[in-house]
């Protein structure tokens, strides 16, 4: 019998499904969730809120997907891409929970795939290239670290469904920074390269630290992790150094155009596609 | 009314069967991501499931997989809801989970970090609990990889045994 197959399951009965193209997408990931927007609530600024955590997801999945098939090792590949589906998985929900908030009922494809960069708001950090694998290290220890801190403040957020993806990524984002954390130990506590290439890492990552603590209180959180991290590593602690725009403002760097071009372009040349 | 509920009954026996699509020895109920079966007045089955990772991909197998089990049995409308509150962690798992999960050599979860509560502490120095090894039993296992083919799994080997076997991550 069919049904005992979930993908021939997939394929049969769609009755009022037919579009499930795009990975996971068959559905809402919020679908059957109660999306009222509790009294006292700010709809407009909860679904810009979520946007933002979801951009910054979506395209650090993406940039963490980038290493499928060119990571050091095997083991590493899955590790980052594993990452990468949490976040994914993260951006999802967000992007459902902005599009039930603002009004338009806009699913989560209509913000990933058809805005074009000027509309993302995704910190300037999570758009730079992968460089090599300690760049990507020092990346994800601060990136994990920042979103963690703030994942933890949003579990008391007012609105119910925020604080429940919040409450669910706090695990998922402990666990990346856990990772993070023990590679940049082995890399600047390593061979006298690792430690120069983290070393490297760590001025590149410098001027787009200032961005992650401009809306939100979390740095002492964060720096407390960081000095942890660095003090085990045998590394200084990373400078910051300003840089005029925000990813916040939609003012991006010139990696994000290409970025999306790869991710939107199959939704963008068959719109509303089903396979 | 008796009816009504036998059969609500019936509808959550059928769904708590239905295997997880990555972890085949378990089922829903085993894996702790069957929160609830109700019938709807309508007569609407209406099952919740509750994701174990936010970007788990097999929660869309999931939700057809209940979906298609229920309609077999006769109930024409199904609808399958998502919970987010409370979140799922690894202590969902059931006990006869855990025993199906090292039956098939695979080291379930340990307990959690207990009642705690605040910011998530980092810590470096590994003085992290061994894992004892599915097939042998040994406590002398080392960690390969911190994930491992799904999310919710990471990679171990056993020393004494020369075996790799996976563990389901404490989350």
């Amino acid at each position: 019998m069919s049904d005992d197959h979930v993908y021939l399951t997939l394929a049969e009965g769609h009755e009022d499904d037919t579009r499930w193209a795009y990975g996971t997408g068959f559905e809402d990931p919020l679908h059957g969730v109660d999306t009222t927007v509790p009294d006292g609530v700010d709809a407009g600024g909860l679904a810009a809120l979520c946007v933002t955590l979801a951009d910054d997801a979506l395209v650090a999945a993406q940039r963490l997907a980038e290493w499928t098939t060119r990571a050091p090792e095997l083991e590493e590949e899955v590790a980052l891409a594993n990452i990468g589906l949490d976040l994914l998985g993260q951006a999802r929900m967000l992007y459902s929970r902005a599009g039930q908030a603002d009004g338009t009922g806009r699913g989560e494809d209509a913000y990933a795939y058809f805005r074009d960069a000027g509309d993302f708001r995704n910190v300037r950090l999570a758009e730079l290239p992968n460089g090599d694998f300690a760049f990507t290290v020092v990346r994800l220890l601060v990136f994990s670290s920042w979103r963690l801190a703030h994942f933890e403040r949003l579990t008391a957020h007012r609105d119910p469904v925020l604080a429940a993806i919040a409450a669910k990524g706090v695990k998922e984002l402990a666990y990346h920074r856990q990772y993070a954390a023990e590679w940049a130990v082995r890399l600047g506590d390593g061979t006298e390269e690792s430690h120069r290439r983290m070393r490297k890492a760590q001025e590149q990552v410098a001027p787009y630290l200032g961005e992650l603590f401009t809306a939100y209180d979390v740095r002492d959180e964060v720096v407390a992790v960081l000095r942890q991290v660095t003090e085990a590593a045998g590394l200084p602690m990373p400078v910051y150094r300003p840089l005029p725009g925000s990813g916040r403002a939609g003012e991006h760097t010139e990696h994000l155009t290409p970025l999306l071009a790869e991710l939107q372009g199959v939704a963008r040349a068959h719109p509303e596609a089903a396979w | 009314m008796v009816t009504t509920l036998l059969d609500a009954r019936r509808a959550r026996r059928i769904a708590e069967q239905v295997p997880d699509p990555e972890l085949p020895m378990l089922t829903l109920a085993d894996l702790g991501v069957l929160r609830e079966v109700c019938l709807a007045p309508d007569g609407t089955v209406v099952a919740s499931l509750t994701p174990t990772y936010s970007g788990c991909p097999a929660m869309a197998e999931m939700r057809a997989g209940v979906a298609a089990r229920l309609r077999a049995a006769g109930y024409a409308r199904v609808e399958i809801r998502t919970v987010l509150d409370p979140p799922w962690t690894s202590d969902w798992i059931t006990a006869d989970g855990r025993r199906k999960l090292a039956e098939h050599g695979i080291a379930p979860p340990g307990a959690r970090r207990a009642g705690a509560t605040g910011p998530v502490p980092l810590v470096l120095s590994p003085a992290r609990r061994s894992v004892p090894c599915p097939r042998c039993g040994s406590a002398d296992t080392e960690e390969t990889s911190r994930f491992g083919a799904t999310s919710c799994k990471a990679l171990w080997r056993c020393r004494a045994c020369r075996e790799p076997f996976e563990h389901l991550k404490e989350i």
